[in-house]
């Protein structure tokens, strides 16, 4: 009898684990979280636990959110830590976070057939050819396109002039499209200068081209820190055009020892300000606050809109964490590429394409009193 | 025991050591026990196995202290990527492993080729001098990398500098590096090229050419006063240093769908000469355990977290600090010498 006793008692407990482990459905992301590029990565590691405590917190689709696997934004370590991640029980990734590592973890997500959605990176090689990736954020490319209609739309110039960073994909990828669009928009590209990391310039020469060429505007598809020493470089000789950045701009306000007063005015195509007083975005902005004791930047609000994303794919398509990750890739595709999905979540409302690239609206901020105001 | 038998018990302990550990990881394959996390690392080992021990060629045995390893690994990655993608096109009729090989040969003859044109100027220095010369051709080679372009359009490859505007499908595009790449690399392969880098390192130690690089380095003056050609026996060593890491480079890109030449900074030659250090300088059993244990060592920490990185150089900090502690060394030293005096006797009972 006690044998017997001792039998179901373990037998339940066994069955008790197998229910525990089945939980929820596994997602996790995987990024920079140390080394130069850790802000992005951890942005994105917090706001996904914030996203899916919520959505637990509904009662509908549960997630159990694995934890974030470092990469330090080196494609062959993000290979790494998503192999540490199927040895889990990985079933969805929301990543990865940076555009090379994306790239490389996409390359074996695509032949595992596991879904990935990544909120970041912005390549268009990420979901290029492969259809189980799809983006939260716009591509490079779209980028630069999006931004000279933005410009064009609001008539906030006719002459413009591009400083550009010849030796990163990013910039060089943002700028070809941009240019294409502008001059089909009717933009006149009046100047353009480039430079690259390694020779870290005064931007003296660049800036003066553009104050020679009379650019109204000058558009920066670069990184904030070389922005930082454009802005100084222009206020130095009077120039006073405006300044128009992309998602690479994002977090200018917050580098250490820099002037917010040289910010004044420029504006910045990003989904996200942290000041926006629209309900969602200001209580998501509160918890990270309240949590992690920072502000949180478009990363984190692309992570958060990218969970809620996928608990609404799960419930479409009835997604459970019984699922093999190879079964959840495919109906998710199939649910995220219908005409009718679409998600409206604080960096705008999102429709996909079968390429994976997002369909939303481009929005843009402007720097009044050294914070973001929407325009 | 004499010096000769010593140098060959070493030397079959290093590869009974890598063929032990080949045989216990394809076993663990076959039966499934090993984890995916584990067996994705198995080829980068390999290569940085390659790095260490012909980095150790340089830096312990030959006695100069090179930074720059990282860009022959890229030139050597780079190039065998490009070929790789070019023979596909061109001769599809070839297996995975045939142009697999072909990449790692050419890859090597590319990095040799730098290791040529680099050692000339070089190896003129010495010391400090050498060190930092080295740093900046590492640098140059990844500078030079990021303003190189290469396309396939059908079979024919076109390539251009300074121009990002070629024909046909990106191989190779600038900063962005090489994309779509098709991985053919394998831990068989990377398993061979681990063994043949030690046949070739041991052979040339052992050698008279090798006991002529070892007099250089201990003494230059002595060595060139019984006749040593210094230049002569320094560039051999650089340059088969170089080969065998452009080998390793080929085989490393191979294994990833992209790759950067960022990737290959000063950081990552930098990585290479901690492993040769903290597995003793001239040891290559050293260098290829050190390779191995401070490559999975960081991915075994994952569960650490955020402190993962943190305690990694703690470890690095104790097994430098301890390898040099007196006391501990005096252990290992006595240990060793009761193990060989027992070797005697059994010498002598035979």
């Amino acid at each position: 009898m006690k044998k017997l006793l001792a039998l179901v008692l373990a037998l339940a407990m066994t069955l008790g684990m197998a229910s525990a482990v089945a939980d929820g459905i596994k997602i996790a992301t995987i990024g920079p979280l140390t080394g130069p590029y850790a802000i992005y990565g951890q942005n994105v590691a917090n706001a996904l636990l914030i996203a899916a405590e919520e959505v637990n917190a509904l009662g509908g689709v549960q997630f159990e959110v694995l934890e974030a696997q470092d990469d330090q934004g080196d494609p062959t370590l993000a290979v790494n830590a998503y192999n540490a991640l199927m040895d889990q029980g990985l079933q969805m990734l929301a990543g990865t976070v940076t555009s090379g590592a994306c790239i490389a973890v996409g390359a074996e997500a695509f032949n595992d057939r596991v879904f990935c959605l990544t909120p970041s990176a912005s390549n268009d090689l990420v979901t290029a050819d492969k259809d189980n990736m799809f983006q939260i954020c716009f591509t490079d490319s779209n980028q630069g396109r999006a931004s000279a209609q933005y410009i064009a739309t609001y008539g906030l110039a006719t002459k413009v002039g591009v400083i550009y960073n010849n030796a990163i994909d990013y910039s060089m990828g943002i700028r070809n499209t941009f240019v294409a669009e502008a001059a089909e928009l009717g933009l006149e590209v009046v100047a353009e200068a480039t430079f690259s990391d390694d020779n870290a310039p005064d931007f003296s020469v660049q800036v003066d081209a553009m104050k020679q060429a009379g650019a109204e505007l000058v558009f920066l598809p670069i990184y904030y820190t070389p922005a930082a020493n454009i802005l100084a470089r222009a206020k130095a000789v009077e120039y006073a055009p405006i300044f128009f950045g992309v998602d690479g701009m994002d977090g200018i306000l917050t580098m250490e020892g820099f002037d917010t007063s040289l910010a004044e005015g420029v504006m910045l195509l990003t989904p996200f300000s942290a000041d926006s007083t629209e309900p969602r975005t200001a209580a998501f902005v509160a918890k990270y606050q309240e949590l992690y004791n920072d502000i949180p930047n478009q990363f984190a609000a692309d992570a958060y809109d990218a969970v809620y994303v996928l608990a609404d794919l799960c419930t479409k398509a009835g997604v459970t964490a019984e699922d093999s990750y190879d079964a959840i890739c495919e109906k998710l595709i199939a649910a995220i590429t219908a005409e009718d999905f679409h998600y409206d979540g604080i960096t705008g409302d999102m429709q996909w394409a079968t390429d994976g690239t997002v369909n939303k609206l481009p929005q843009a901020v402007t720097i009044v009193d050294g914070a973001y105001k929407l325009n | 025991m004499s010096m000769k038998k010593k140098t060959f018990l070493m030397t079959a302990v290093t590869f009974a050591v890598v063929i032990a550990a080949f045989i216990i990881c394809q076993v663990l394959i076959e039966n499934k026990l090993m984890s995916r996390a584990l067996r994705g690392q198995l080829i980068p080992i390999c290569c940085y196995i390659v790095m260490a021990v012909s980095l150790n060629l340089t830096v312990g045995i030959s006695g100069e202290l090179s930074l720059g390893h990282a860009g022959f690994m890229s030139i050597g990655a780079f190039s065998g990527i490009v070929l790789a993608a070019w023979l596909k096109a061109r001769f599809p009729e070839l297996s995975d492993l045939a142009r697999l090989l072909m990449a790692i040969v050419c890859g090597g003859l590319f990095s040799g080729v730098a290791g040529v044109l680099i050692g000339v100027p070089v190896l003129r220095l010495r010391g400090d001098y050498l060190a930092i010369v080295t740093l900046a051709f590492g640098e140059i080679i990844r500078n030079i990398l990021n303003l190189v372009y290469f396309s396939l359009e059908g079979a024919t490859l076109h390539a251009s500098f300074n121009q990002p505007v070629l024909p046909g499908k990106f191989v190779y595009n600038g900063p962005a590096g090489a994309q779509g790449v098709t991985k053919i690399a394998t831990f068989e392969v990377g398993f061979a090229l681990v063994l043949f880098t030690l046949l070739v390192v041991f052979n040339l130690v052992n050698s008279r050419s090798g006991r002529a690089i070892k007099a250089i380095r201990d003494n230059r003056i002595a060595a060139e006063s019984v006749g040593i050609n210094v230049t002569k026996y320094k560039m051999m060593a650089f340059v088969i240093s170089a080969v065998l890491a452009g080998m390793a480079g080929a085989l490393f890109g191979l294994n990833y769908s992209t790759l950067q030449a960022s990737k290959f900074n000063v950081d990552a030659s930098i990585q290479v000469l901690v492993f040769v250090v903290l597995g003793g300088l001239g040891s290559i059993l050293g260098s290829v355990i050190s390779a191995t244990v401070l490559y999975v060592l960081p991915e075994m920490l994952r569960e650490f977290a955020q402190y993962r990185m943190l305690i990694y150089a703690v470890i690095l900090i104790l097994v430098m600090v301890l390898g040099n502690n007196p006391t501990l060394r005096g252990i290992v030293n006595r240990v060793g010498e009761s193990l060989r005096g027992k070797n005697r006797k059994g010498d002598k009972a035979a």
